[in-house]
């Protein structure tokens, strides 16, 4: 009785208002349009379930290309983001240099300047290099926003490997960067992990960015392609929208479900300081 | 051997490992951030330089009623999303901290508000909240309490805490994992040394659990607040701002300006104005940080 209480009934309560918007999101997508518009049918059931949404979505819009852009710059993104996280974190965490307080200072002010204030200046920056509506072009401005919070997050980690180990291989004669590849690189695997589930989940979530340098429907990824191609203030595009933002929601989704402790390990090590 | 350029000593390899993040972050972070602070004292429209035209950018936003709305709204957004956030997030930490059947399905399953791209869930609030078709409305009329359709989106008011609701849904678990993560380094002995002097749970929580975890709490507060005043996705999703630029925060508004309206000097004066804000927010939290123990 006790735990009915302190648990299971306040549980149901945030299961019910954190996961209805995704029943929502299935239902939408399976609903026949007739279903979506009665106002005399059961808005919380389906009836006739149908993947008519689904097919309009693949067959008659752009949605797989927007897929695969998402995809490809995710991917880019999080490689470069991580590469280059990686051997700043290394720096960082492991080598003593002078100045490196400034750098790590540098680092945690560029991850609490959001993208939001940027993106003006970043265009008239985009425009002059002449990246405007290149696809590739997200994959360096998406590391700027990456980059910060993994360094941050890897010289955490990196910080907690013992220092014995690097100091028995200097023993043995080994080199600096022989260390790093071969001690300090696999040790650094959970951390790595944790790295890229933010890299990948982040980019896919990104929005601003993509909304205002890309233009032609063919460069645009999930989020901008939805909004700006399948609103058209119809309500008949319910349908397909809601299929859209579930299918563009299992990539985010297969990833974090497979490393769920690891981004909750991750999260958790990013509030140290 | 070459002896000279050695990676082994000096700041040869540092330097080289950190070229890569700082060109990065350089090129495409800190100078768009002083060309923004610059841009802002411009009339520099989309085709146009434009000139340098000191503060009026930021005097005629000041007398902008739309603006002064814009930042108040901001400002109440804020303080009311993050408190429910704060709130809802530790209690739903308290609930998954103990353990019972299925607990890490339940923590993996009550986190995706937050995992799932932002976009995406809000046109599932879009849809949720649509004047004709949501089932609040369908409910509510069944049920006999009202008499006609709510347009959640249609009036000021519906619209700001309609906005709130969504951003308290998706924000919830920002705390959670945060707060779950803090509780495990609550010791239970104090806990139970409480318990046994005939303590309520209540008081125990209040003042055990709550005062342990006050460091953690200002730090996820601040970084809380620096992502809800700078939040776009969710308010340029479902509202665009309107009704009647009711729900505009800063970003929003200076995204309207700047890119549809072209007035790239002002949306920038517009991102401006969260500057001092944003460096007090790092400043706070970078001091929470270095005191957490």
């Amino acid at each position: 009785m006790r735990r009915l209480l302190s648990i299971w009934l306040p549980l149901l309560a945030f299961a019910l208002f954190l996961l209805f918007p995704f029943y929502w999101m299935v239902l939408t997508s399976i609903k026949p349009n007739a279903e979506l518009v009665s106002v005399t049918a059961n808005p919380f059931w389906v009836a006739h379930p149908t993947l008519d949404h689904v097919k309009y979505l693949l067959y008659s819009t752009s949605y797989p290309r927007w897929f695969w852009n998402t995809m490809a710059v995710a991917s880019a993104a999080t490689a470069l983001s991580i590469s280059v996280s990686f051997s700043a974190a290394v720096a960082l965490a492991r080598l003593r240099f002078r100045g490196s307080e400034g750098v790590s200072l540098g680092i945690y002010l560029a991850y609490l300047i959001p993208p939001a204030i940027l993106f003006i200046p970043l265009a008239e920056v985009m425009l002059k290099l002449g990246w405007f509506d290149r696809l590739w072009s997200l994959v360096p401005v998406y590391s700027t926003f990456l980059i910060p919070f993994c360094t941050w997050l890897l010289v955490g980690y990196l910080k907690s490997i013992p220092r014995e180990l690097e100091e028995a291989a200097m023993v043995d004669g080994a080199s600096r960067v022989r260390i790093i590849l071969e001690i300090i690189l696999p040790l650094s695997a959970p951390g790595l992990i944790s790295a890229f589930i933010f890299c990948f989940t982040l980019s896919w979530n990104e929005y601003l960015y993509a909304l205002v340098f890309m233009s032609s429907p063919a460069h645009k990824t999930v989020p901008v392609g939805l909004a700006t191609e399948l609103v058209r203030g119809d309500i008949y595009q319910w349908g397909p929208l809601m299929a859209g933002a579930l299918l563009g929601s299992l990539p985010v989704a297969v990833v974090y479900f497979f490393f769920v402790e690891h981004y909750v390990a991750g999260m958790s090590g990013a509030l140290k300081g | 051997m070459m002896r000279g350029l050695s990676l082994d000593r000096g700041p040869l390899l540092p330097t080289l490992l950190l070229v890569p993040a700082a060109v990065l972050l350089g090129g495409l972070l800190a100078l768009p951030l002083v060309l923004g602070v610059l841009l802002g004292f411009k009339d520099a429209t989309i085709g146009e330089a434009g000139n340098f035209i000191g503060l009026d950018n930021y005097r005629y936003l000041i007398t902008d009623p739309v603006f002064r709305i814009t930042a108040l709204n901001t400002a109440l957004y804020t303080l009311v999303t993050v408190v429910f956030k704060l709130a809802l997030g530790l209690a739903l930490a308290l609930i998954l901290n103990q353990r019972f059947a299925g607990y890490r399905f339940w923590r993996s399953v009550l986190l995706l508000p937050y995992v799932v791209p932002t976009v995406l869930s809000a046109f599932a609030w879009w849809w949720i909240l649509d004047p004709q078709f949501s089932f609040i409305s369908w409910a509510l009329l069944k049920l006999g309490i009202l008499d006609q359709h709510v347009n959640f989106l249609g009036s000021a008011w519906l619209a700001r805490a309609s906005l709130m609701v969504a951003n308290v849904w998706r924000g919830i678990p920002f705390f959670t994992v945060g707060y779950l993560a803090g509780l495990q380094s609550v010791p239970k002995e104090l806990h139970e040394a409480a318990a046994i002097d005939g303590a309520s749970s209540w008081r125990i929580f209040w003042e055990i659990t709550w005062l342990l975890l006050l460091p953690l709490t200002t730090i996820l507060t601040i970084f809380s607040a620096i992502f809800t005043f700078t939040d776009f996705q969710l308010i340029w999703t479902i509202t665009r701002g309107g009704p009647a630029n009711a729900t505009h925060l800063f970003v929003t508004l200076a995204y309207q300006r700047a890119i549809p309206g072209g007035a790239l000097g002002e949306g920038a004066a517009i991102a401006g104005f969260t500057l001092p804000f944003l460096a007090l927010l790092a400043w706070a939290a970078l001091d929470a940080l270095r005191r957490q123990p």
